[in-house]
């Protein structure tokens, strides 16, 4: 898995690209650590090339949602496919996280 | 039929078994969606078994087989650690509770009792078997 980062009018997306499971799911953690100690108040996450998702990957985003709220931080992930998005469900986590069809939907909810 | 895989413990093995489970799920009457949940509920309990039981030791294997039968999709993961795990304790911390107390971990099991119809571990003198039963829609 890779993660790819940039920040763009204080807006920072987090692009994953592969499988997001056991190993690898550290490495999402470390980019919310980063955004996170920076001081990032609005977090994009692009899953258009995230392919697959297991427990340890929804535990990275189940874990900062609280720290999301505390420190006022506007999460959106975008661009997730219906079989990614499926999983999301079935915890009902697509109720806890915004999650929209794509960039402009989230550039346009994240303002 | 009955698809087989036996695999040591090592991380880059997980996604070897989901490419395993998804091309023998491909044979089956499945949409994409239930065939990625199918596999992550096996991935899950691989997951499990190689970071919590075998703590990703090369030198021990874990065993993956599904069998297809008119009515239903079996799937049995067998692994050989002397364990006191009991299913029958399991319960789940509650979604409210992990996310307050901020936890990463809690999730696996739960996906997997959701997805499946049935979960049941079978332990016998150190061999354990993890069988996952999904009903197939009757036609």
């Amino acid at each position: 898995m890779q993660i790819k980062e940039y920040t763009e009018k204080n807006i920072h997306t987090i692009e994953i690209i592969g499988d997001l499971d056991a190993s690898s799911a550290i490495q999402l953690d470390k980019a919310f650590e980063d955004a996170l100690l920076k001081g990032q108040k609005k977090i994009l996450i692009d899953c258009k090339n995230l392919m697959y998702i297991a427990s340890a990957g929804l535990g990275v985003f189940v874990s900062h949602i609280e720290s999301f709220k505390e420190q006022n931080i506007n999460c959106i992930l975008y661009n997730m496919s219906d079989k990614v998005k499926n999983i999301f469900q079935i915890l009902g986590l697509d109720s806890l996280l915004m999650i929209v069809k794509d960039r402009e939907a989230a550039l346009h909810s994240i303002q | 039929m009955i698809y087989y895989y036996k695999i040591n413990c090592l991380p880059k093995n997980l996604k070897l078994i989901r490419e395993f489970t998804t091309s023998a799920l491909r044979n089956m009457p499945l949409s994409d969606i239930e065939i990625n949940q199918l596999v992550l509920a096996v991935d899950e309990i691989c997951t499990n078994l190689m970071v919590h039981a075998h703590h990703y030791n090369p030198d021990e294997f874990i065993e993956v087989s599904i069998s297809q039968f008119p009515e239903a999709i079996q799937f049995e993961i067998i692994d050989r650690n002397i364990t006191d795990f009991d299913i029958s304790q399991y319960k789940f911390l509650g979604m409210t509770k992990i996310i307050q107390e901020k936890r990463k971990g809690g999730l696996g099991l739960l996906l997997v009792h959701k997805i499946m119809d049935k979960v049941e571990l079978k332990q016998e003198n150190s061999q354990n078997t993890w069988r996952l039963l999904k009903t197939l829609p009757q036609k």
